[in-house]
């Protein structure tokens, strides 16, 4: 017997707001978390906006031990760990400094892990000073790193381990953790990903030309998802978590549960027909949202939310064909579709983490958050759905399925259907 | 320079990234990189590195998203080159 997987506790580190109600204030109201960098252009940065989200000092001491900060350097690694600790207690559970979980484990993600941290060790390595590299780089530097950490914060005994997919990371690590538990091989894993801010990280993508340029004088309206003037993405950072676990696990700790996972699919185009590297294979891309809604055993005219992956690229109309053939309905009978990427810009391996909490936030509270900067909606689109579609203010209404995609470089594709929980 | 020997490097330097054969043979002014040649659209920041390594020159940002067929890598190389 399958077991049910439900959404017990959130946690969120992201470029307009840290912890959950502060992301869920900007959400409601439309915050942009982007904001121009000095360091950016110092270096000779095309693109000089990003999303860096605020952890001071203090909120840095209450997860992390004066050790542990000796020598930190891996700012994914730090939004991880306060995203995931913050899912963690906001469910209810305890962390017990003595006794191992083996019930509970993590899938969380990254794109890549402690560059800054890295590059210093490269500095050092060059100046044949490996002796003088201390203990810290590895775990900092590794993969892994972000699982690693929070095994040993939490005492989680079951799998833990760190998933990268490109920009599908998050929303593949969801649908990992939530198969894990359905199979009956944990009771409890905590999914999520996370991503690195800065010049080191984002550099290879400015230089691919794929960032827009043309904001750096007002970054908060940079980031344009569906928009006419949409012209590249803006780069963001931070980490989005969830605590998945069995129904009968929540039940059982009379546990609040905020949303049930119905299914998803993860999939690839192959680089064959129109996908590459760095584009999509179309077929592949309908083919897993038409999965997804088959695992999730739900009609496609049910859905109320399409949290899209939606960049503010030139391929923006092309997800929205791709939306509108997977679902396979009538064009008035078309969701909502929205882009969190609007305010927090594209947080790349954490943005399928980041983005999933958004759609919980919006399914339990009721709410469709708005797509900023989209004042003039791209012919394309308007094309094959009604503006109306595509809310720029917020609406109070009452949610029941949410659809959440992110596709990644590689042609990697990722949905994952979020119902609302009924008590 | 002379356009022929322009549309000569320029060759040179996109035969790594061509996916079509016979469009690379029976290229012309009018042939579009993306559409003709199959060049993947990322490779074009590539093409662009390894002109302005031939020439000298830097290419900006609005310039190179104009250049999308072989006339238009023509028009902005010799635009640079008459600017140096």
């Amino acid at each position: 017997m399958k077991k049910r997987v439900v959404i017990t506790g959130l946690g969120v580190v992201a470029p307009n707001g840290v912890g959950i109600s502060n992301f869920t204030h900007a959400l409601k109201n439309g915050i942009s978390g982007i904001e121009f960098h000095q360091e950016l252009a110092d270096l000779n940065f095309s693109c000089c906006i990003g999303g860096i989200p605020k952890v001071t000092k203090e909120k840095k001491a209450k997860y992390f031990t004066d050790l542990q900060l000796r020598n930190f350097n891996s700012s994914g690694i730090l939004y991880g760990c306060i995203a995931a600790i913050d899912a963690w207690k906001d469910s209810g559970l305890p962390i017990n400094d003595k006794k191992v979980d083996f019930d509970s484990g993590t899938i969380f993600g990254t794109g890549t892990s402690g560059v800054e941290k890295f590059r210093e060790a490269i500095y050092k390595l060059d100046d044949k000073q490996v002796r003088r590299l201390g203990s810290t780089v590895v775990a900092q530097t590794m993969a892994s790193g972000v699982s690693a950490y929070l095994g040993g914060m939490l005492g989680l005994g079951n799998q833990v381990t760190t998933n990268s997919s490109a920009c599908s990371t998050g929303t593949e690590a969801i649908l990992m953790g939530y198969e894990r538990i359905k199979n009956g091989k944990a009771k409890r894993m905590l999914v999520g990903s996370c991503s690195d801010h800065g010049p080191y990280l984002w550099g290879g993508f400015d230089a691919m030309r794929v960032m827009t340029y043309k904001y750096n004088d007002c970054p908060t309206e940079g980031s344009r998802p569906m928009s006419t003037s949409a012209s590249g993405f803006v780069p963001g950072s931070g980490a989005g978590a969830l605590l998945l676990e069995s129904l009968e696990s929540a039940l059982e700790r009379k546990a609040i549960i905020y949303a049930e996972v119905l299914g998803g699919a993860v999939n690839s185009g192959g680089q064959r027909n129109g996908g590459t590297m760095t584009a999509p294979n179309s077929n592949a891309v309908q083919r897993c949202i038409s999965e997804a809604i088959n695992d999730a055993h739900i009609n496609a005219r049910d859905i109320d939310l399409i949290n899209g992956h939606l960049t503010a690229t030139i391929k923006d109309p092309e997800e929205i064909r791709n939306w509108i053939k997977a679902l396979a309905i009538e064009t008035n009978k078309f969701p909502y579709i929205q882009s969190t990427k609007s305010m927090i810009g594209h947080c790349l391996a954490a943005a399928g983490a980041i983005e999933s909490v958004a759609s919980i936030i919006q399914l339990k509270e009721g709410f469709i958050a708005p797509t900023i900067n989209c004042e003039e909606v791209h012919p394309e689109i308007l094309k094959v759905i009604d503006i109306s579609k595509i809310p720029r203010k917020r609406i109070q209404k009452e949610l029941n399925l949410i659809a959440k995609a992110s596709f990644g470089f590689g042609d990697v594709n990722a949905c994952v259907i979020f119902k609302r929980f009924n008590h | 320079m002379e356009k022929e020997s322009l549309i000569t490097s320029l060759k040179r330097i996109v035969k790594p990234y061509i996916q079509d054969e016979v469009a690379f043979v029976n290229l012309t002014k009018e042939t579009d990189f993306i559409n003709d040649l199959k060049i993947n659209s990322a490779n074009l920041v590539d093409i662009v590195l390894d002109l302005e390594d031939e020439f000298d020159i830097e290419i900006d940002n609005d310039a190179m998203e104009k250049m999308l067929s072989v006339k238009d890598a023509i028009k902005i190389i010799e635009s640079k080159l008459a600017e140096k």
